[in-house]
């Protein structure tokens, strides 16, 4: 037996933009593989590197974090922070050889399509890397 | 922390088909009461319906269910519903995790049912994991200011701020140009009764000015806006108009005398303004302004003949911008749209052949009040044109421009075709159109009567090219799709029914605001059917064209709603304060201060407490971001129903899958 490897996916979206576009995406009835799981915080600002850590350590084979386009954050500059903390967070995820596995990117509430279209290309690319664990 | 034990209920909801045509909801609810803690679980085809919220209010009451997951829709969409089921069983209504099953799941994966069915049962079961964990939250009543700032002056405005005012509120009223009015003000008449558009809008902008509850602010722009909903603090700011309003009486004797012209905005370029002007004469307020770009004094520093002789003395160059700073309840948002480019239509020619004009340029030409006084001549020689093109969707639904419909360019051709016919009846009207859409009331019947005129043609197709020749006259190959032939027409006047976009400056403004937009720029609606004027942000509302194309009907409708909406808002006198805010575990605590910098409120500070530095969060600034819990190095800051404890194992319970 030779399936396909199936990808487990984490998504942090954001209360007001990307989440609204992940729904968005659900009225629209636009398709994308089953493949992620949607965490709601109210803002990217809330995501810590031990949620990402945690995520892949217990079974994830990638992690998207999602929030507003810059400038369009519900409280001012939160998405700045995600950004900062992101890029320190992809400097040790490098080291560790995990940093393809870990994205961020932004949505707005009206970016359905998108949304769907970018989980396409991630599960595709998280495909080409193969299971985090080796295999469940 | 009371040591209660934790008894869960999970109602998964069919959403009629939404949900259980693609996967089993009996299933998912048979999955869920095996989970930890949960002591019912059930399935009902509409779970928001009223015997569905009856289910959940039951078995509070009588199951002693303490923690409830809904697994529906969006809590988006149904939270605050639930919310209230929660709260009217005298549960705590923060005690409730909404499962994403229809906007997550079964409309995107409808392809792959038996993966919907297991990502269904994995957000259930980390739904249970969360839900467990959860907190009752208190929140606090905040008063809401009895006031409204309305920015745009158009008929969605004015109306918007009408309705205010007359319901008893205070309204501030911001318009950027020197009069209210907006695009309307330039219509010489409105479709489909052919209603004077200036003798149904003036009175209006009467009103406005008069009304005892309105202050109008024009020639101004917001220039910040601090605050939250009920409490906005919004910076205004008073361009210089270099002429004393208190004094001028707009008498006009400045413009006749000022020698410096420009082409005038108001009739769309079609004849010269002064440096000094009123914007139009029916303006409100009908004051003049100078224009520091064209001003002679202003821009060469000699002239001053206005100061000369203005017989009130109002002329003062030294004035500065001024500001002031207002504190709203609310905030209505109509600020209108702009034509699309048309010189981006290269084919079309305009702005390179004169006589191919817009249709806002041929309501200038056809008003009374306008450059010609009424009459309408082709721009290159004053002629009388006798075969004149309309040419529909000029930009619009056309993915090289804009792909949308502009909602009101069928209906104006068709009016623009009365025009030219009731003032030279032996003219030739063609109109090229792509589909004609006559949706409204009386709109099918308009175009009857415009059908049934005498030499009105209609062509349904778009022309190829506009080629000018020498004596000004127009060409175009056009391909009539209903007889299914290319038709040559030769035009002395060509009108370009052009697109519309959102309105120069809404980019700055709506990032002030944080109104969240479509791809096209408009204001995005909270939602297209139940809430189309309410955004993201409590307290803000989107009125008229702004939300996305209208004609002046449905704007005047939307801005009624935009005030009901702020009125609703503001007459209940409070709103609860945000429970998702910060909290610190002082035993932690260290007081590194990572936290404080983090907060965009400035809610974060470090005291003093027993001899150690700890972080104190003000509540009444606290917003319920999250950013200091995510950078707290020591878990002491956390976001209460966002809390590390709460999150950790919802992530955990998804990363291991079932």
């Amino acid at each position: 037996m030779c399936s396909e490897f199936e990808p487990r996916i984490i998504v942090f979206a954001c209360n007001w933009c990307s989440y609204a576009a992940v729904d968005l995406a659900g009225t629209s009835r636009m398709t994308y593989p089953p493949h992620i799981r949607i965490v709601r915080v109210m803002c990217s600002s809330r995501v810590t590197p031990e949620f990402v850590l945690k995520a892949l350590a217990e079974g994830a084979d990638a992690v998207l974090i999602t929030g507003c386009h810059p400038g369009d954050c519900h409280y001012i500059s939160g998405n700045y922070k995600t950004l900062r903390r992101y890029l320190l967070l992809k400097k040790t995820l490098d080291q560790m050889g995990l940093g393809d596995r870990v994205r961020l990117a932004w949505f707005s509430a009206a970016e359905g399509e998108r949304f769907a279209q970018f989980i396409k290309e991630f599960v595709k690319d998280v495909r080409k890397l193969g299971p985090l664990s080796g295999g469940r | 922390m009371s040591v209660e034990e934790v008894k869960i209920g999970v109602y998964v909801c069919h959403c009629g088909k939404n949900i259980a045509g693609v996967i089993d909801p009996r299933k998912i609810a048979e999955f869920a009461s095996k989970l930890p803690g949960v002591v019912v679980a059930r399935d009902y085809p509409y779970m928001c319906s009223e015997p569905g919220q009856a289910l959940i209010e039951k078995d509070i009451r009588e199951l002693r269910v303490n923690r409830v997951v809904v697994a529906a829709c969006s809590p988006r969409m149904h939270e605050p519903t639930f919310q209230g089921v929660l709260a009217r069983a005298g549960l705590n209504p923060y005690l409730l995790e909404m499962v994403n099953l229809r906007e997550h799941v079964t409309w995107v994966h409808g392809d792959d049912p038996e993966a919907a069915e297991v990502k269904a049962k994995e957000l259930v079961s980390a739904g249970v994991e969360r839900v467990a964990r959860l907190e009752p939250l208190e929140t606090e009543r905040i008063e809401v200011v009895q006031n409204a700032l309305v920015i745009g002056g158009g008929i969605a405005g004015i109306r918007a701020a009408l309705n205010l005012a007359n319901a008893g509120f205070k309204v501030y009223l911001v318009e950027r140009e020197p009069s209210i009015g907006g695009k309307m003000a330039k219509l010489d008449k409105t479709f489909p009764t052919l209603d004077c558009s200036q003798c149904i809008l003036t009175p209006l902008m009467v009103d406005v000015a008069n009304h005892s509850n309105i202050s109008l602010y024009t020639y101004s722009e917001v220039e910040s806006v601090e605050g939250s909903p009920g409490n906005f603090l919004v910076k205004i700011r008073l361009k210089p108009t270099y002429v004393d309003w208190s004094k001028c009486v707009g008498c006009g004797i400045c413009i006749e005398k000022c020698p410096s012209r420009v082409p005038d905005e108001f009739d769309e370029g079609l004849r010269q303004r002064k440096a000094i002007y009123i914007q139009f004469p029916q303006a409100v307020p009908r004051k003049a302004v100078i224009d520091p770009d064209a001003c002679f004094y202003l821009t060469k520093g000699v002239c001053r003949v206005c100061e000369r002789v203005c017989p009130a003395g109002a002329i003062d160059f030294e004035q500065e911008p001024r500001y002031i700073e207002l504190k709203v309840g609310t905030i209505i948002v109509a600020v209108g749209f702009d034509l699309y480019n048309p010189v981006k239509l290269y084919e079309y020619g305009y702005g390179r052949y004169k006589n191919v004009i817009t249709g806002l340029q041929l309501e200038r030409l056809s008003s009374a009040g306008g450059p010609t006084g009424g009459k309408i001549v082709r721009p290159s020689d004053r002629k009388i044109p006798k075969t004149v093109a309309i040419v529909l969707c000029a930009g619009s639904r056309d993915k090289a421009h804009l792909e949308y419909c502009c909602r009101i360019g069928c209906m104006a051709g068709l009016k623009h075709a009365y025009y030219i016919k009731t003032s030279i009846p032996d003219a030739k009207v063609f109109i090229c159109y792509t589909d004609m859409r006559s949706f409204g009331k009386g709109y099918e019947e308009f175009y009857s009567r415009i059908r049934s005129m005498e030499d009105v043609y209609f062509v349904r197709g778009r022309p190829m090219e506009i080629f000018e020749l020498p004596d000004g006259t127009l060409q175009m190959d056009v391909y009539d799709q209903n007889s299914n032939r290319m038709l040559k027409i030769e035009a002395d006047l060509i009108v370009l029914e052009v697109g519309v976009v959102p309105p120069k400056g809404f980019e700055e403004l709506r990032k002030k605001l944080k109104i969240p937009t479509s791809p096209e720029g408009w204001g995005l609606e909270l939602h297209p059917k139940l809430k189309p004027v309410e955004i993201t942000t409590d307290g803000i509302y989107l009125a008229g064209f702004i939300q996305g194309p209208k004609d002046i009907p449905d704007a005047v409708a939307h801005g009624g709603a935009a005030a009901a909406a702020a009125i609703t808002f503001m007459s209940k006198g409070y709103i609860e304060s945000e429970p998702y805010i910060a909290e610190v575990n002082e035993e932690l605590c260290s007081g590194c201060g990572i936290c404080v910098p983090m907060c965009p409120y400035d809610a974060i500070s470090i005291v003093e407490r027993e001899g150690r530095r700890i972080a104190k969060v003000d509540i009444t600034k606290c917003k319920g971001c999250g950013a200091c819990a995510g950078a707290c190095p020591s878990g002491a800051m956390q976001q209460r129903h966002f809390k590390d404890s709460q999150l950790m194992p919802e992530i955990v319970a998804l990363a291991r899958g079932i």
